[in-house]
């Protein structure tokens, strides 16, 4: 479904990414994790046409996607979160969701009025369990309900599939555990890509892990095999597992 | 329905005054001078719907003022040549043939068709090239601000085409009426107070639509509107095109009511004057809009009529009152007392 071949990112002369191979096949649910500067964001970035890479190639569902405009690859069913969530605070969560459902309209056709709730809104209310603040205006959201309510924007474009940009940072015990959920239900019919700092999160929600390092992937597996990696725990805790002792000691 | 009645009923009320009261109240010296705040009112209308909904600061709307203008005070001056004669500045700067381009403006139609597509069609033009290449904020402002001034040094070096610094002037008559008679200007301000009324709940209803919607949140997250799948640049530039088209009405308004157009009036300065009318009004909201550029308009010719150089300092001195002390206008006070009464 998403290929990445030898994809290449520079910044300046600053090597992003360096040479990433990714597979994720339909229906996968695939965390993406990595040490700061790793190059996860970046990755994401280049999916969905913010970021241009310098060589390599990225198709998705026999499409290529390099070059093309960032709404345009939207348009072909790619969605996104941000790290830092963008809601339009001046628009009620309803509004939001609508917006979000729309965005295969014509122009011209938005001219009218809003008429009650379409379907797609209303399944992703009722996903995300924001019915109730369903007339309130998204500026009054908790942190977490804005991060669900990005998705359920997500969600009401109907997206084959769904990049995620750590969508649990931030939150409390709680809300992690009821987006792990919501994570879970959406992975049941949708490609997802998570990218994820949290290792105890990860443990609970992830099944395939593919680790970034300096550009490059690192590893790929199962979380188990992953975390039992020793080169995977080196870049993580920043030195070999034979020095840990004498590194908690300091 | 009844909370349709409710809705309306401010707007019922000021279009009560303006179309019944003001023209049997107001001597026709005064009923002029609306009418000129009317015409300012329907280009604010235009900035509150690009600037306050959409996020872009547009310096220059006097361009698309100005063409509109232009365009109709081109037809007027044709009419009282005669077929075969020539306007009169064309005369005194020795032009002997009309100017090709002045041939369509004969024509009543296509001169009020191009003072309201021409500028159309340039913000589109504009539009395309600026927001694709997302051009935006500061950056947006000081180029539709130095298409202002290059407009201005345009007309006046083109001297035969277009009257030059003087502009064009001494205009008798429209549609076969007596400019000068009181019936065509109450006739003038009844028309133009009708054109802002139709573009005030026109403009309400658009930015209370879908688009409206999609329009703010391309002013509070244009990239965030670009990955849900819409073209930003295409929502604005629609909007900046709409804007421009009122613009162009109101200019081509202002002609016959104020019996002139020059470069004067639609460079860098009048255009920021209509900025800071809108600012002082209440950009977020339309009525905002209009009120501002009623109560500047009017605010000006009463402190002119006093002290003729206390003006310039004493609208500068609202507007960093306005900005500091209340960001949204007269109307956010407005809302602000109803709030209070109504908890």
């Amino acid at each position: 479904m998403l290929e990445l071949r030898d994809v290449r990112v520079e910044f300046d002369g600053y090597r992003a990414l360096d040479g990433v191979d990714l597979t994720v096949p339909e229906g996968e649910l695939r965390f993406l994790i990595g040490p700061n500067g790793a190059g996860k964001t970046t990755l994401i970035d280049v999916i969905t046409g913010l970021t241009r890479p310098v060589a390599g190639s990225v198709r998705f569902a026999g499409h290529d996607l390099v070059g093309r405009k960032e709404h345009r690859i939207v348009r072909l069913g790619v969605g996104r979160t941000f790290q830092t969530s963008v809601v339009f605070e001046e628009l009620t969560v309803l509004e939001n969701l609508d917006l979000a459902a729309g965005f295969r309209s014509p122009l011209w056709t938005l001219a009218r009025r809003r008429r009650g709730v379409s379907e797609a809104v209303a399944e992703a209310l009722a996903r995300t369990g924001l019915e109730e603040l369903a007339e309130r205006s998204a500026g009054v959201l908790s942190h977490g309900q804005r991060q669900w309510l990005e998705i359920g924007m997500l969600l009401a474009q109907r997206p084959r599939l769904l990049l995620l940009d750590e969508p649990v940072a931030g939150m409390s015990g709680d809300e992690r555990e009821r987006t792990g959920r919501l994570l879970t239900e959406i992975a049941a019919d949708h490609t997802v890509i998570v990218v994820e700092h949290d290792m105890e999160f990860l443990r609970r929600h992830a099944s395939t892990v593919t680790v970034l390092h300096e550009g490059k992937v690192l590893v790929e597996g199962s979380v188990e095999q992953v975390s039992a990696d020793p080169r995977v725990q080196e870049v993580y805790l920043g030195r070999r597992p034979s020095d840990a002792a004498v590194g908690e000691r300091t | 329905m009844r909370d349709l009645i409710r809705r309306n009923l401010p707007f019922a009320a000021v279009a009560v005054v303006a179309l019944v009261a003001a023209p049997l109240l107001l001597e026709p010296f005064r009923l002029g001078l609306l009418a000129k705040y009317l015409c300012y009112a329907i280009v604010a209308l235009g900035i509150g719907l690009a600037w306050g909904k959409g996020g872009m600061l547009t310096l220059g709307q006097g361009v698309f003022f100005g063409l509109g203008g232009y365009a109709m005070a081109m037809y007027l001056k044709l009419t009282e040549a005669g077929p075969g004669g020539l306007p009169d500045f064309m005369v005194w700067s020795g032009v002997e043939e009309l100017p090709a381009l002045w041939a369509p403006f004969a024509s009543p139609v296509l001169a009020l068709g191009m003072a309201v597509l021409g500028p159309m069609a340039l913000a589109v033009v504009l539009g395309t090239l600026v927001f694709r290449q997302r051009v935006r904020g500061a950056y947006f402002a000081i180029l539709t601000q130095a298409l202002a001034a290059a407009l201005v040094i345009l007309l006046v070096g083109q001297q035969g085409l277009t009257g030059g610094t003087n502009g064009m002037t001494n205009f008798f008559e429209l549609f076969g009426r007596d400019l000068a008679e009181d019936s065509t200007q109450r006739g003038l301000y009844l028309v133009t107070a009708g054109v802002l009324g139709v573009l005030y709940l026109a403009t309400r209803q658009l930015v209370n639509s879908r688009f409206g919607r999609l329009l703010v949140a391309v002013r509070d997250g244009e990239d965030r509107v670009r990955f849900l799948g819409y073209d930003p640049a295409l929502v604005k530039t629609v909007t900046f095109a709409i804007s421009a088209g009122m613009a162009g009405l109101a200019g081509a308004l202002f002609v016959p009511v104020v019996g002139i157009i020059s470069p004067a009036l639609l460079g860098v300065v009048p255009s920021l004057e209509l900025v800071v009318a809108v600012a002082v009004g209440g950009r977020h909201a339309l009525a905002g809009a209009v009120l501002g550029a009623v109560v500047m308009g009017y605010a000006k010719t009463a402190f002119s009529e006093q002290f003729a150089d206390g003006w310039l300092y004493l609208q500068g001195a609202l507007f960093i009152l306005v900005m500091t002390l209340a960001p949204k206008g007269i109307a956010g006070l407005l809302g602000r007392v109803r709030r209070a009464r109504t908890a």
